[in-house]
């Protein structure tokens, strides 16, 4: 990296001392390049071991990295934390705006510590940080409104990223997100609640400074050169055009797009809530993440009157994608897309994980009707597949936590079924809620042994369809094909490129792209970090009480057939055994 | 030639024109960038472009003390950096917020029509055009 490169420059927050200062951490910057690489280092300084997640110890780290304002698509935000939704490593990844601005406010990474007393929010203006008292911001349940009046009382329109907590993360709820620019998130892990735990309700973060490059003519030439493949290659104009929701239609003809509470792989009402029928009905705008030319970003304006009065109606505008329609849409049954849009719209209002909520919501609709749980629980609600009405009251019941049942279902369905039982059709792995993919094996694997237990970590479910579906593959052949994307992934993720674009930063692209930032590697030095960088996460979530030894996974799986058929568990075990062999064994993580 | 902005209603807010003209001074990041986009209000209800639309009697060199700025032949202006002090009269002038702030030179900043940004824009909001420096 360049010698006097601000990337290299680590922003601390004390929140508890109302105090801040830099640091410069070439070495980590230079050895991890940035994002998830410099994160866990910093996290495992950061955070002692064994310590709540809510509690004044867990640090919030946010790390950008070296192509982060230099190339298209070195768009993301990683942020790091003890997750109180796992009690393990929480890791969520978040666009819109914000790796943009906290590279060029001057930092390549931020680290919060400490907790406020009072409510309080960050402004972080060209590097400086501001602590702004957000008493009156406090108890604002809709994350709208909070960036509404942020965005009223803050400098640096067009420049600048709102991060800001709904109610969910103020009341502790162990799966609130974190939204930013209204329709982007840092979903997934409860990174909301960590937030109000630390009585910080938003961050706003704000900065143009240049980039040095070297060789301004080989930049320019790299640079056309990811420009012109973002533009113009067939898998990025999927994403244009229908986003993300363009998946439901072809995964749902395939039997893998999970349906009421996985009771069956194929939804008869996909079609009505597919990426082409949202489009014709609804779309009313696309957005991009800043620096991303392709505009994934779909947002639907839904015109509903106003019961009480004629002729007044109101058009909200909603952000949709693959993932809120399976588990806010298929998973409950739900085939009205109005009423979808609308639970969609509430679910990111106060601030709450999509998934996790959906697929909760799906577990408590499946227990009722094997009356595990009754009306009594539910505070009189008959869930009935479909019926959205009944789910939006119960997302406002989440919020408000009026008894017992609802407390735990703030807790996730991990939680929840521990302690009311219907553990088998709870979709959980390792705490985490299932993403929308009953494609094979793979898929699942992939959500228990990937870092942050993500169907992002390693894909699972693409090698399902690509691989797994055309013929046998021994156990030992398909783990090594999760570990190695989780490898790679673990580059893309240091240097914050947005998955969407992993077929055109391949492992040359990359190269190229960062010799401009003043990075001179070979492949090998390049992949080999990959390694490492896994190896250090999963070093952490071993200190902290992970293990494959005992795992669990939802016996539901393995009942319904999946677009690949019947998953076999005895193969689902071979291949975690030998991820386990390959992982512990090998890079002696338990050291 | 001027950069005219086509159908603002397809700008998705990627940015991509801002870093473009970055880029063509050398630079990555923003701090040399003469065009800027921003949402109206929320980025649901859509962005504006911010750029220089060439003036035929720009208020920014009426204004300049050092004639820094100096009308353009079809409109606009040429910045003449060496003579710039730094006052800011012409930011404070241009009432679309057209002329920009280096921070690091502390000078301004003006597009200079070279239609590069406008080959970076994705879905055609902005083109560089001919008009003969008359407002229609």
């Amino acid at each position: 990296m360049f010698k006097e490169d601000n990337l290299a420059n680590i922003l601390y927050i004390d929140l508890s001392r109302r105090k801040y200062w830099v640091e410069r951490r070439t070495d980590l910057f230079e050895k991890y390049l940035g994002g998830v690489g410099v994160a866990i280092q910093l996290l495992k300084e950061e955070c002692p071991a064994n310590k709540e997640p809510l509690s004044v110890e867990n640090p919030i780290i946010f790390a950008v990295g070296p192509l982060t304002g230099l190339f298209p698509l070195a768009s993301k935000t990683v942020a790091l934390f003890k997750s109180p939704h796992t009690g393990n490593l929480g890791e969520s990844h978040c666009g819109g705006r914000s790796a943009i601005a906290l590279r060029l406010t001057g930092y390549g990474a931020i680290v919060i510590k400490g907790t406020s007393s009072i409510p309080i929010y960050l402004a972080i203006h060209d590097g400086r940080v501001y602590f702004r008292d957000a008493s009156a911001l406090w108890g604002m349940t809709n994350s709208y409104t909070v960036g509404r009046i942020i965005r009223q009382n803050e400098p640096a329109e067009g420049l600048r990223t709102i991060m800001r907590i709904g109610g969910a993360g103020e009341k502790l709820i162990s799966y609130a997100s974190v939204t930013t620019e209204t329709y982007r998130h840092f979903g997934r892990l409860g990174l909301g609640a960590v937030f109000g735990s630390k009585k910080l309700k938003a961050i706003v973060i704000s900065g143009k400074h240049s980039l040095p490059v070297k060789d301004k003519i080989r930049y320019r030439q790299s640079y056309d050169y990811i420009y012109k493949e973002a533009v113009s290659s067939p898998v990025m104009k999927k994403y244009h055009d229908l986003g993300t929701a363009e998946n439901i239609f072809p995964l749902n003809k395939l039997g893998g797009l999970p349906t009421r509470n996985l009771q069956e792989a194929k939804f008869e009402g996909a079609l009505n809530i597919s990426g082409e029928r949202l489009a014709e009905g609804y779309l009313g705008r696309r957005l991009a993440c800043a620096h991303c030319p392709v505009g994934c970003i779909h947002i639907a304006a839904l015109r509903e009157p106003y019961e009480d009065e004629l002729f007044f109606y109101k058009t909200s505008m909603i952000s949709y994608d693959y993932e809120p329609i399976f588990a806010l849409g298929s998973m409950l049954g739900i085939s009205n897309p109005e009423g979808l849009l609308k639970l969609i719209d509430q679910v990111e209002r106060i601030g709450l994980d999509s998934m996790s909520t959906g697929v909760i919501l799906a577990w408590t609709t499946e227990a009722q009707e094997k009356g595990i749980i009754s009306e009594k629980e539910t505070g009189g609600i008959k869930f009935s597949w479909g019926d959205y009405s009944s789910y939006l009251k119960a997302v406002q019941f989440i919020l408000e936590q009026p008894n017992q049942f609802y407390r735990a279902l703030s807790r996730g369905v991990e939680y929840a079924s521990q302690k009311y039982g219907g553990i088998d059709f709870a979709l959980s792995f390792s705490g985490n809620e299932m993403a929308g993919y009953h494609t094979g094996p793979a898929a699942h694997i992939g959500f228990l042994i990937g870092a942050r237990h993500s169907h992002l970590d390693n894909a699972g479910y693409s090698i399902d369809q690509k691989i797994l579906r055309l013929g046998n593959v021994e156990p030992e052949v398909l783990a090594k094909k999760l570990l190695a994307e989780e490898y790679w992934r673990q580059i893309l993720s240091s240097l914050v490129i947005c998955f969407f674009a992993r077929e055109i930063y391949t492992p040359e692209i990359c190269l190229e792209a960062l010799y401009s930032a003043g990075y001179d590697l070979s492949k090998k030095e390049l992949i080999e970090k990959g390694r490492e960088i896994h190896n250090q996460k999963y070093r952490f979530k071993v200190q902290e009480g992970f293990s494959l030894d005992n795992y669990h996974l939802p016996e539901r799986i393995f009942g319904t057939p999946s677009l690949g058929g019947k998953i076999e568990k005895e193969f689902v075990h071979k291949v975690i055994e030998s991820v386990k062999r390959e992982i512990f064994s090998k890079q002696n993580t338990t050291k | 030639m001027r950069l005219t902005v086509k159908d603002v209603e397809k700008c998705v807010g990627c940015q991509s024109c801002m870093f473009a003209c970055s880029r063509i001074k050398g630079e990555g990041g923003l701090a040399k960038t003469s065009i800027q986009v921003k949402s109206v209000g929320g980025m649901e209800r859509g962005f504006m472009v911010i750029v220089c639309r060439a003036c035929p009697d720009p208020i920014c060199a009426r204004v300049c003390p050092t004639d820094a700025l100096t009308p353009r032949e079809g409109g606009g202006v040429k910045l003449d950096i060496t003579r710039c002090i730094g006052c800011g009269y012409c930011k404070s002038a241009c009432i679309i917020g057209a002329i920009f702030w280096d921070n690091e030179t502390n000078k301004p900043m003006v597009c200079d029509y070279c239609g590069y940004c406008a080959k970076y824009c994705p879905h055609g909001v902005l083109k560089l055009e001919e008009w003969g420096g008359k407002h229609v």
